[in-house]
């Protein structure tokens, strides 16, 4: 009985086709009953998020965090759904009540349809499609879609321009992490989710740290988090384009980003750090649930030290570092893993390995001189004087006659 | 009835429901919204005709490039008396004759076909469309000039854009 | 039995009826381009239907409606960026208003 699983879904089908149901319908309710499973699993963990998120926030920064309310704090996320259900539900004059209430809940499912097709064990995947990661990359853009309903429903004129700033910011962070998906599509040679984990002997990490690095920036800029949540963080642009939402639409939006953290963390460390994989997870599948999130929750973790630790950074040295940086280095990534995946494929797995991390190494080292070189540029460009604005250059155009100390001072 | 054809009705209905309110409501974003249940619902019946690669870029490419850029020029050229004044020109009752002579003159050519009453052939599992797919953009005796010339294509488009929409200081 | 091709093809035919019916009433440009992209998407749909249904081995189809999803895409772009433009020169976008080349 070493896998639980399979097993109770088997004997779930021989019970259900001896009532006499046709097979159709046995196949409809099991499906069902998988997606609701694995729906209020991820939800259920999703509150859990919550209280991980306020204790490790409390630590960095050198304090305690919830400890009142219950062992450790562990029942304050639920304090804070109980707060969130009973604020009063606000829908501002004017508003465009279907699309109101509807982009909450169209942020939250594009999230939780991602976790269709990451596979928790050898055997248990939701939907096992070839064409996984391009799956992933669609339901990523209707999470745009969302921002961009919530923003102009709000008939709020600053809520707009939130919107258009986020969707400005994930739009464009989206092509460093296509491309930066790709990576492991070329080193497994299949785009199935699946097919990329089994491929992973050696985990892709040590193959592509260069990928998995733009992927993880591109990815926490996609979320929105810190360091590029100057989208929604309260002191800016009055928190975004979800000001108007309060109650629990903005707990959906609020659960929305925290899920999506941790969905970014699930898909990093099956594409990069081996997913499922682990001792002894061919004999007892099970343990791959469990590799699965310890990995996923060591990513979030790393994405929340990033968090907690980095300022935040405007929005055009944001678009600059986008595509000016991100963009042609992640082409470049790709170019040459395509060319050396192909020179070195008839070679043995440990030198394909050593050869592709040195050349990593080699591109590293290259973009840290010429980020040094640029840098080195920029110092010398702040300390040139340039024309600054002057208030006797403006006032002479007003004052037609000027006194002789000023115009001393002009000539 | 099988239950793939009542699947089949329920969504080719819902998406002509939804192409029909794109082209009736008065309100511009609402009728974005409308068009992109409609390209879901395109979307879905690539995934029936076994071409989900197709399927998955029509919502990449239809819905989170092409819907998000109408709804963001629809925003950018809002006028007062869009939600009030008439939607449809004075012609509209010969633009409806034309499209219904137009869908019964393409039925009744259609239905001259000899395999119009088809039915599916079971696809065989050795061939994989992807991959042929992938093999025909390449290869130089298939589609190879047509996959560069579509990339200049949108390399113009690209450059075009930009310059047409630049504002002018 | 199964669903057959015709079902496929009226539904195509359908939609661009619809698509058609759009281009040649509405007033907004933009709601002239939403309805070119129903008829591409029609379109779409009977190149691939065609494909799935025919005992050949090609992959014709499925190409040309990746040709045509380019196609589209930069059709949207340049359209859009066109009445962007004329917006902000003559304050309007009903296409019955811009019907002078110069003045």
């Amino acid at each position: 009985m070493t896998d639980p699983i399979t097993w109770i879904a088997n004997w779930l089908e021989k019970i259900l086709e001896g009532i006499g149901l046709p097979s159709g319908i046995v196949i409809l309710i099991l499906t069902i009953l998988g997606v609701l499973i694995v729906v209020i699993f991820v939800l259920v963990m999703d509150i859990f998020l919550v209280w991980m998120e306020r204790k490790v926030v409390a630590r960095f920064q050198d304090r305690l965090g919830p400890n009142r309310v219950g062992p450790y704090g562990l029942i304050q996320p639920i304090a804070d759904v109980i707060k969130l259900l009973i604020k009063e539900d606000t829908t501002p004059k004017g508003a465009d009540v279907l699309v109101y209430n509807l982009a909450p809940v169209i942020a939250l499912a594009s999230v939780l349809v991602i976790w269709a097709v990451i596979p928790f064990a050898p055997t248990l995947v939701g939907a096992e499609i070839n064409i996984g990661i391009l799956f992933i990359v669609a339901f990523g853009g209707i999470g745009t879609l969302a921002i961009i309903m919530a923003g102009w429903s709000s008939n709020n004129k600053y809520a707009l321009i939130g919107a258009f700033r986020t969707v400005a910011q994930v739009v464009s962070y989206e092509i460093p992490m296509v491309i930066a998906l790709l990576i492991p599509v070329i080193l497994a040679r299949t785009m199935s989710i699946q097919g990329i984990v089994e491929s992973q002997e050696l985990w892709n990490i040590v193959i592509a740290p260069l990928a998995a690095a733009i992927l993880l920036i591109s990815s926490i800029a996609e979320i929105g988090r810190t360091p590029f949540d100057l989208l929604e963080a309260e002191s800016e642009i009055v928190a975004g384009f979800h000001i108007e939402y309060s109650g629990m639409k903005f707990g959906l939006f609020y659960a929305g980003e925290l899920l999506h953290a941790l969905t970014i963390g699930a898909l990093f460390s099956t594409l990069f750090l081996g997913g499922w994989r682990g001792p002894f997870v061919e004999q007892v599948p099970v343990l791959g649930v469990i590799y699965l999130f310890i990995k996923a929750f060591l990513v979030y973790f790393l994405i929340m030290w990033i968090r907690y630790t980095l300022p935040r950074i405007r929005i055009d040295h944001m678009l600059n570092f986008n595509w000016k940086f991100l963009t042609p280095l992640a082409l470049i990534m790709l170019m040459v893993t395509a060319i050396m995946d192909k020179l070195l494929s008839n070679y043995s797995k440990i030198s394909y390995a050593i050869v592709m991390l040195a050349v990593n190494i080699i591109i590293i080292w290259a973009v840290l001189l010429v980020l040094k070189s640029y840098s080195s540029f920029e110092r010398q460009q702040v300390g040139v004087l340039r024309p600054t604005a002057n208030p006797d250059a403006v006032l002479s155009h007003i004052v037609k006659e000027t006194s002789p100390a000023q115009e001393a001072t002009e000539s | 009835m099988t239950f793939e054809q009542l699947l089949f009705i329920l969504i080719a209905a819902g998406t002509l429901g939804a192409a029909l309110l794109v082209v009736t409501t008065r309100n511009l974003i609402h009728a974005a919204l409308w068009l992109i249940a409609t390209l879901f619902g395109v979307a879905i019946l690539f995934v029936f005709l076994n071409a989900g690669f197709l399927g998955v870029v029509q919502v990449v490419i239809y819905i989170g490039a092409i819907a998000i850029l109408m709804i963001f020029a629809i925003m950018l050229t809002r006028q007062v008396a869009d939600t009030k004044g008439p939607r449809f020109n004075e012609n509209w009752l010969w633009a409806l004759f034309i499209s219904l002579v137009f869908f019964a003159a393409i039925a009744y050519i259609l239905s001259l076909l000899p395999e119009f009453e088809g039915t599916k052939p079971i696809l065989s599992s050795e061939i994989d469309p992807i991959k042929q797919l992938g093999v025909a953009l390449v290869s130089p005796d298939s589609y190879l000039l047509a996959f560069e010339l579509a990339s200049v294509l949108l390399l113009a488009a690209l450059i075009g854009a930009v310059i047409i929409a630049w504002e002018q200081r | 039995m199964m669903v057959p091709i015709s079902w496929y093809l009226i539904f195509a035919a359908a939609l661009f009826s619809i698509g058609l019916f759009g281009v040649l009433s509405r007033k907004n440009a933009i709601a002239i381009l939403m309805s070119i992209e129903l008829m591409l998407n029609a379109v779409n749909i009977n190149l691939v239907a065609f494909w799935r249904y025919s005992y050949s081995l090609e992959i014709s189809g499925q190409a040309f409606a990746v040709m045509v999803f380019a196609v589209a895409a930069a059709e949207v772009a340049v359209g859009l960026a066109i009445f962007i433009s004329v917006y902000r020169r003559r304050g309007t976008i009903s296409a019955d208003e811009i019907d002078l080349l110069k003045w």
